[in-house]
C-alpha cells in the first residue's frame, strides 16, 4: 500500500479545494498539514476526533444568499455573466456556448475538462463558458483535484477564470481581506489550467493572469464584476509550491507505524483512541502560527500544543520576529531578565529585551 | 508591535494575567456613553438583525427586526434605531461654548458631546456601512423611507469616519482601546474577541471566551450555530417574539463585557492630552452639527481627490501628534521610545543656568543641561528636543556619549538675564528629553476643488440627490 493512502488509512480521502490549496501556500513550513492534505485526510474529522473542533461553520444564510447569487449570475446559460463580460473585457461576444462539465460523471470529468479546453485551444469553436470544470494541480509531488465553483470562459483561444463571490462591492470598495482570500484562491485556477494547457502543448499564457470576480454591487443582489490581477498571488503560489518539501522525504522522516487513520466503525463513526491519535498527529511537526486560526481545521489542537510547549508562536508572526528567532516563551524572558546568558548569536536581542525589561520595571515601579 | 509590547505579552503569557503597557487612559470616556452592540444578517453587507443599545448598564434597550427576510421591517428597524441615537445625539447640542478664533470668525463648541461605544473595529466597520445604506434614503418620493432614517444615516457615517481618525474618542471600539492598555498573552489576532481579551486582563484566559454558547460572538457577526439551530427555525415561526428573545441571548453577555471595558478603561487616569483631544472631538461635532442645520448633502460616496488628499493630510497629522501625545502623557510609552534611542532619561549631573549666546541685543539665554542616562542615546548633535516635564520649553542636543548626554534648552526662557525658578532642571532631578516634539505642521496646499487637475480626474462633479440613489435597492 502507498505510504500515503496507509497514512489516511481506512477513512475516505478528501478532495482538496483551492482554497486548502491558497491555505497551504500560506503555511509551506508545516509539515503536518502537507502531509494531510497530501494524504487526503480529512482535517476537520480529525480535529473533532480529537476534541479540538474547528472553529469555523458557515450560516445557513450566508450559504442560501451565497447559492442564490450564483444561481442569479448563472441563470440562463450565464447571460448575465456574460453581459458583464462583454462590458468588463470589451469583447465583440456574440455567441456563446455553455457547458456545464458536471453532467457528465465524476470520474469522466477531468478528461471530459481536458477535452473541451484542448479543443477551445485548437481553436474550435466560438465562445465558450464552461462551468463546474475538474482540474489537478501537482502538491507536493502529489496529483490533486480541484473542483471549482467557478467558471472558466474562452474567447478566441484565451481563457479568463471567473470567480463569484457573494460579498459585496460597496462604492467600489470591498473587504480587503475578502477580496484577497478570493485573489489567492482564484490564482490557483489560473495555475492549474495554465497547467492543463502545458500539458495538453499549448501556450500556458493564454490564460489571463487577471481574473474575473463577480460579486453583488452595493446592498443588492445585482452582480458586478471587476478584473483582479493575480499576478503576484501567482507568483507567491509557484515559489511555494516548487519550495514545499517533496512528501517523499517528510514522509521518510516519519516512524512507519505512523498512521492518522480514525478507524471509522461501521456507522463511519471514528473509533481511533483518542489519545493513541493525537499521538500520531504530534508525530508531524506543526508550526503554527495564529494565522492558522482562520485556514486550518486543527488549529485548536496545533495552538493547544503550542502552548504547552510555551512557544512564542503563539503571540504571532510579528512578536515571533521582533524575538529575532526565540523561540520560546521561557527562554526569551531568561534573556530579559538575565538569568540565562545570551548563545551565540543571541547578543542583539538578549540585550534589546534586557533594556526592555529594565525600562517596564522602572516604569511600573 | 514593539519590542517592550512584545516583552510584555511574554510576561502575560507566564504569569497568566494581561500586563499594562500604559499608565494613563489615552481615550476620553464619557460620562453617559451610548454603548452600542449591532447585529447583522449573516451573508448580507449590511442587513441589520438586532442591536442592543443604551446609555445605562441597567437598562439595555433591545431592538430586534421582527422579520429579518423583510426588507420594509428592516427600514422600520433603522427608523427605531433613529428614534434612539438621534435624541441622543441632539441632547449634546444645546449647550455651548464660544471660541473665538485669530483670523477667523469665533464659532459655538459643544460644551459635551456624544461617544459611541461598540465592542470591536467590525462594529465600526458595521455602523459604516449601514451609515452608507441610510443616508441618501429620502421621506418623499418614490421609496420613501420613516422620518429620521437619513439623518440617521449621515450621523451614523461620521461617527464611523471619525472613529478612523487617529486620537478622536467620538466612537470607541472596546476592544481596540482596552489593547492599547493592555497586552494580553494571545495574538492580536485573537485580541479581537472581547471576551477573550477582557478575560486576560481580567481573571486570566479562559477557553470559554471562544464557546459561542458560552460567550456568543460580540457581532456583528453571530455565530453560524445559532444561526441554523435557534435563529432560521425561530425565522421560519414567524413569531417576532420568539426572534426576538433568541437575539437577545446573543447580545446580553456582549452588554455585560463592553460596560465591564468601561469600567476597567475609568479606572485609568486620564492622560494630560486626553482633554485637549476630545475639545477637538466637540469642536468637530459641532461642525457636524452646523453642516446639518445648514442643509448640506449626505457625506458623498467616494472623496473626491482635493477632499481625499486633505482627509489623509490631516489624519497624517493627527496621527504624528497623537503619537507624540501619548508619548509625553506616559512615561511607559515613552519608554519605547528611549528603548529605540529617540528619547531618553535620566539624573541631572550638572548645569550651566546662566550660559548665553551671542552678544549686546542679541544675546540670549541657552542653559545648559548634563544629564546621566543609561539609555541608549541616538541622537545627533543639534537636534530638537522636547520634554514632558517642561512642555513649554524646547532643547537642542549639543553632545551625548559615555552614559553623559549635554543639551542646551533653546526655547521658552522668556527674556530675562537669568532664568525664571524652576526653568531649568536641579542638579538631582529626573528628566527626560526626546527628538519627538509635537512641532506645528502646516495644512498641505491644495487647490480648491474646482481647480483638480486633469490627472486627477478634473473637477469632481458636484454632489446632487438623485433619485436612485434614494430608491437603490436593498435585497
Amino acid at each position: 500500500m502507498n505510504r500515503l493512502d496507509a497514512l489516511r488509512g481506512t477513512t475516505p480521502p478528501k478532495p482538496h479545494d483551492a482554497r486548502a490549496i491558497a491555505a497551504l501556500a500560506a503555511n509551506p513550513g508545516c509539515t503536518r498539514r502537507a502531509l494531510m492534505d497530501g494524504a487526503g485526510i480529512d482535517k476537520d474529522a480529525v480535529a473533532r476526533h480529537l476534541g479540538f473542533p474547528a472553529p469555523f461553520g458557515q450560516s445557513p444564510f450566508a450559504i442560501t444568499r451565497g447559492n442564490a447569487f450564483e444561481a442569479l449570475v448563472k441563470a440562463d446559460g450565464c447571460a448575465e455573466l456574460i453581459r458583464m463580460l462583454r462590458e468588463l473585457l470589451g469583447l465583440p461576444i456574440d455567441e456563446v456556448a455553455y457547458h456545464d462539465v458536471e453532467n457528465v460523471g465524476a470520474h469522466l470529468r477531468h478528461t471530459h475538462t481536458r477535452a473541451l479546453i484542448d479543443r477551445a485551444a485548437r481553436g474550435e469553436g466560438v465562445g465558450t463558458v464552461y462551468d463546474h470544470p475538474l482540474f489537478t494541480l501537482g502538491i507536493a509531488g502529489h496529483t490533486a483535484y480541484l473542483e471549482p465553483d467557478v467558471v472558466a470562459f474562452q474567447l478566441g483561444g484565451r481563457f479568463h477564470i471567473v470567480e463569484i463571490k457573494s460579498f459585496a462591492v460597496v462604492d467600489g470598495q470591498a473587504d480587503p481581506a475578502a477580496v484577497a482570500a478570493a485573489a489567492r484562491q482564484a490564482a490557483v485556477y489560473v495555475l492549474a489550467l495554465r497547467t492543463l494547457l502545458e500539458e495538453l502543448g499549448h501556450d500556458p499564457l493564454r490564460v489571463a493572469d487577471d481574473v474575473v470576480l463577480v460579486c453583488p454591487e452595493n446592498f443588492a443582489n445585482r452582480p458586478v464584476a471587476t478584473l483582479v490581477d493575480v499576478r503576484r498571488q501567482l507568483a507567491v503560489l509557484r515559489r511555494q509550491l516548487s519550495r514545499m518539501t517533496s512528501l517523499d522525504r517528510l514522509l521518510d522522516a516519519l516512524p512507519e507505524d505512523v498512521t492518522f487513520d480514525l478507524a471509522p466503525d461501521a456507522d463511519g463513526r471514528p473509533a481511533r483512541p483518542v489519545a493513541e491519535l493525537a499521538d500520531a498527529v504530534r508525530r508531524a511537526e506543526a508550526r503554527y502560527a495564529p494565522d492558522c486560526l482562520s485556514t486550518c481545521d486543527l488549529c485548536f489542537f496545533c495552538r493547544d500544543e503550542a502552548r504547552q510547549e510555551g512557544a512564542s508562536d503563539l503571540l504571532g508572526r510579528a512578536v515571533r520576529d521582533e524575538l529575532g528567532g526565540v523561540a520560546s516563551v521561557r527562554e526569551a524572558l531568561a534573556l530579559a531578565d538575565g538569568s540565562r546568558a545570551p548563545a551565540q548569536g543571541q547578543e542583539e536581542i538578549a540585550r534589546l529585551l534586557r533594556g526592555a525589561e529594565r525600562l517596564r520595571r522602572e516604569c511600573l515601579a | 508591535m514593539s519590542l517592550l509590547t512584545s516583552l510584555a505579552r511574554l510576561r502575560a503569557i507566564d504569569e497568566g494575567v494581561a500586563q499594562p503597557i500604559a499608565t494613563v487612559r489615552h481615550c476620553h470616556l464619557s460620562a453617559r456613553p451610548m454603548v452600542f452592540i449591532p447585529l447583522k444578517l449573516s451573508g448580507e453587507a449590511a442587513a441589520p438583525l438586532a442591536a442592543m443599545l443604551g446609555t445605562d448598564p441597567a437598562e439595555p434597550r433591545l431592538l430586534a427586526v421582527a422579520q429579518p427576510r423583510n426588507r420594509d421591517l428592516r427600514f422600520a428597524w433603522t427608523a427605531d434605531l433613529a428614534g434612539v441615537l438621534l435624541p441622543y445625539v441632539a441632547g449634546f447640542t444645546a449647550e455651548t461654548e464660544t471660541v473665538e478664533r485669530r483670523g477667523a470668525d469665533p464659532y459655538e463648541r459643544a460644551l459635551d458631546a456624544p461617544q459611541l461605544i461598540v465592542p470591536n473595529r467590525a462594529g465600526v466597520a458595521f455602523t459604516r456601512l449601514l451609515g452608507r445604506s441610510t443616508r441618501f434614503r429620502r421621506t418623499d418620493g418614490p421609496f420613501p423611507v420613516p422620518e429620521g432614517v437619513p439623518l440617521l444615516g449621515r450621523w451614523l457615517t461620521y461617527f464611523a469616519e471619525r472613529a478612523a481618525y487617529p486620537g478622536s474618542s467620538l466612537m470607541l471600539a472596546a476592544t481596540d482601546e482596552l489593547a492599547r492598555h493592555w497586552a494580553s498573552g494571545q495574538s492580536a489576532l485573537e485580541d479581537a474577541n472581547l471576551a477573550a481579551l477582557l478575560a486576560w486582563i481580567t481573571d486570566g484566559p479562559d477557553d470559554a471566551a471562544e464557546d459561542p454558547l458560552i460567550w456568543p460572538p460580540a457581532g456583528p457577526a453571530t455565530d453560524p450555530g445559532f444561526d441554523a439551530e435557534v435563529l432560521a427555525p425561530a425565522m421560519e415561526s414567524g413569531s417576532a417574539e420568539r426572534i426576538a428573545e433568541a437575539l437577545r441571548t446573543q447580545l446580553e453577555p456582549t452588554w455585560r463585557l463592553v460596560w465591564r471595558a468601561v469600567e476597567l478603561l475609568r479606572g485609568l487616569e486620564p492622560g494630560a492630552s486626553v482633554a485637549q483631544r476630545w475639545e477637538h472631538d466637540r469642536g468637530s461635532f459641532s461642525g457636524m452639527t452646523a453642516q446639518l442645520a445648514e442643509g448640506a448633502p449626505p457625506q458623498a460616496r467616494r472623496d473626491g481627490a482635493v477632499a481625499a488628499a486633505a482627509r489623509l493630510s490631516r489624519m497624517e497629522r493627527a496621527q504624528a501628534a497623537y503619537e507624540v501625545q501619548r508619548a509625553y502623557d506616559d512615561p511607559l510609552v515613552m519608554a519605547e521610545y528611549r528603548l529605540t534611542g529617540e528619547a531618553f532619561a535620566g539624573e541631572v549631573v550638572d548645569t550651566v543656568p546662566g550660559n548665553t549666546e551671542g552678544e549686546g541685543r542679541s544675546r540670549k539665554l541657552r542653559p545648559l543641561v548634563t544629564v546621566k542616562t543609561d539609555d541608549p542615546v541616538r541622537i545627533p548633535p543639534g537636534t530638537s528636543l522636547g520634554t514632558p516635564e517642561r512642555r513649554g520649553q524646547g532643547a537642542e542636543l549639543v553632545s551625548a556619549g559615555d552614559g553623559l548626554v549635554t543639551l542646551k534648552i533653546t526655547k521658552g526662557m522668556g527674556r530675562g538675564k537669568t532664568p525664571a525658578p524652576g526653568a531649568v532642571p536641579e542638579i538631582g532631578e529626573r528628566v527626560c528629553y526626546s527628538s519627538l516634539t509635537d512641532e506645528f505642521q502646516g495644512a498641505a496646499a491644495l487647490p480648491e476643488p474646482e481647480a483638480t487637475p486633469w490627472t486627477h480626474g478634473g473637477p469632481p462633479r458636484p454632489y446632487e440627490p438623485a433619485d436612485e440613489d434614494a430608491r437603490e435597492e436593498w435585497s
